[in-house]
């Protein structure tokens, strides 16, 4: 008898849990109208913020160091789980094989290279400043809290990674919403996030329509900051002006957006931390 | 003292069954806009803002006084609170703080939380509470004698300590969580609601679990048909457990389901919390501005 083919059911990543989205919706997004995925609503979303809250005691409080092994053991499971990645970029893009290929390679890449950032960061982003008076005075850097990242459409998957990785390897918790049209791999992340000691609600995944969640992303008071892809908003920056919300734009052509060496600097991660300057006395 | 006979004691054994998925089924109704900003109001108004710890200062204390009175610095129409409740030995800071603003001073009392003393004791730190200035006295049974099935001790000491309240207000603590079974549940509110008590509460809020709606739902059947029986009105105290403005919501909806809307009062139902009150704010404040709030913008105490 023919074997039946257990299709996968995509989910958002809540929580360190696969909920559905609560409004029971689903859509079919442009590049893969065959697919159902969920369409996450303002209450996902408001779920996902106290999910990421909770989250964000636990990540901020953990060393440099173990948050880049941490990081690292998700680029080991992205290794074993490139070639299904590669596929669902293609399941829902008219790219390649040999492209689809070699953009998951290259956001292994780019997690090692951020693995690597994350007990490096105190170094490059702190000092020792010098003070006139018998005093030490050191620049910390500490992460800004919950932020949103709006990842860009395509390319899917690196674009999703490029937002997210500096957000996350400074501390902070995250939730990402994906590629509107191309989903598919961006929702499987959950999958291999769930398995690489990332504690839950560090990163959250939803997906859904632009229009219907970027307003509520703007205005929620519990949101710190925002890392968006795409030009300047100026709607977004006014909603997010009533709670001093911090909004980044990642403004990036779509040839720079495939190359992974643009994604990789200490500016992706700056702003996304806050400086916090203390003053010691010498002892003798 | 009033005498009752061990019989009366006796209670219809409890369909677990039928309790948990009539409890469940009351939890799935859908409070929207109107009704919910309305519920929100009412919740504030029952509730019975608390502070028991052991680091509790006069200043928490007046701090927390003064969200009693007004619980939203932005919107003076919310509130005040039913009660505040505190520790004995802090009632005159609340009673000072709370003068003319029609706030209640509630006070745990005997032995609170474990009741594990002698009735002087237990009768003498009632005396003091009520001294004090103290409106109502939350009293906690004594578990180990009704466990052993000492329900005469545990009649008359409720007895004994309502005579002591004088003209305040007596709330019996049955502390469910430690009474293991739906029956002695409905057994220690049958002896309760003979003894005289005001208001029957769930749980010190100190094990867990606290507050149910099993339990609650079971308490307001009691109620309900002492009141039936006697013609007397008891109320109700959810404490312990109840933490966000949805579970509370849904706790009204089951006192309007089972008892029906004369219980829907500060009078006759409260929530014991410490926690609740600023979940309920936020909620407010998000009906009224259309955005999601930051718990860290509430003041905790």
């Amino acid at each position: 008898m023919a074997r039946v083919e257990v299709k996968k059911t995509y989910k958002l990543f809540v929580g360190g849990k696969f909920p559905r989205s609560e409004s029971g919706r689903s859509y079919q997004p442009a590049g893969a109208p065959q697919v159902n995925v969920p369409r996450g609503s303002r209450k996902d979303l408001r779920d996902a913020v106290v999910a990421a809250r909770k989250g964000y005691g636990d990540w901020s409080g953990r060393t440099g160091y173990n948050r880049g092994q941490i990081v690292y053991r998700l680029a080991e499971m992205l290794e074993t789980r490139k070639d299904s990645l590669a596929e669902e970029i293609r399941a829902c893009t008219d790219s390649t094989a040999a492209a689809a290929k070699k953009e998951t390679e290259s956001v292994i890449d780019l997690t090692t290279w951020y693995a690597g950032l994350c007990d490096k960061l105190q170094s490059l982003l702190g000092s020792q400043n010098s003070v006139s008076g018998p005093f030490f005075n050191f620049s910390t850097v500490e992460p800004t809290g919950v932020v949103t990242v709006i990842a860009p459409n395509q390319p899917s998957l690196l674009g999703l990674f490029g937002v997210m990785l500096p957000v996350l390897v400074g501390g902070n918790s995250v939730i990402a919403l994906v590629s509107e049209d191309a989903p598919l791999a961006g929702m499987a992340l959950g999958e291999l996030l769930a398995v690489s000691d990332v504690p839950g609600g560090v990163v959250n995944l939803l997906c859904g329509k632009r229009d219907e969640l970027e307003p509520q992303i703007a205005s929620h008071r519990d949101i710190d900051a925002i890392l968006k892809a795409g030009k300047p908003d100026p709607a977004m920056g006014e909603a997010a002006a009533d709670s001093v919300k911090r909004v980044r734009y990642a403004d990036l052509s779509d040839p720079q957006w495939k190359k992974p060496a643009e994604m990789r600097s200490l500016l992706w991660v700056e702003p996304f931390v806050e400086v916090k300057t203390f003053w010691h006395p010498v002892a003798y | 003292m009033t005498s009752v006979s061990p019989t009366e004691f006796r209670v219809p054994p409890v369909d677990a069954v039928a309790l948990d998925t009539r409890a469940a089924e009351l939890a799935t109704r859908s409070i929207k806009k109107d009704a919910k900003r309305d519920g929100l109001r009412m919740v504030v108004s029952m509730t019975d803002l608390t502070t028991l710890e052991g680091m509790d200062s006069p200043g928490k204390v007046r701090a927390l006084c003064q969200k009693a009175k007004l619980p939203l610095a932005t919107d003076p129409s919310l509130g005040p609170v039913g009660a505040v409740c505190v520790y004995p030995d802090l009632v005159s800071v609340a009673v000072e703080a709370l003068e003319g603003t029609g706030v209640q001073v509630a006070a745990v009392a005997t032995a609170f939380p474990s009741g594990r003393s002698s009735r002087e004791v237990k009768l003498e730190d009632t005396k003091m509470a009520v001294d004090a200035g103290a409106t109502e006295i939350d009293m906690v049974i004594d578990r180990g004698a009704f466990l052993a099935g000492q329900y005469g001790l545990v009649f008359d000491e409720i007895c004994a300590v309502k005579e002591a309240c004088g003209d305040a207000h007596l709330k019996v603590i049955l502390e469910t969580g430690e009474l293991r079974t739906y029956d002695n549940v409905r057994r220690a509110s049958r002896i309760a609601l003979l003894a005289g008590a005001d208001f029957i509460k769930t749980s010190t809020g100190k094990v867990s679990p606290a507050s149910t709606m099993p339990v609650v739902l079971l308490m307001l059947e009691s109620v309900r048909d002492h009141y039936l029986e006697t013609g007397r009105l008891v109320g109700v105290k959810a404490a312990g457990g109840i933490k966000t403005a949805k579970q509370a919501l849904r706790y009204l909806v089951m006192v309007n389901e089972t008892v029906g809307d004369h219980w829907l009062d500060p009078n006759y139902f409260r929530f014991g919390a410490s926690s609740l009150l600023n979940d309920v704010l936020m909620q407010w404040v998000r009906l009224t501005s259309g955005t999601y709030q930051r718990p860290e913008d509430f003041s905790k105490d």
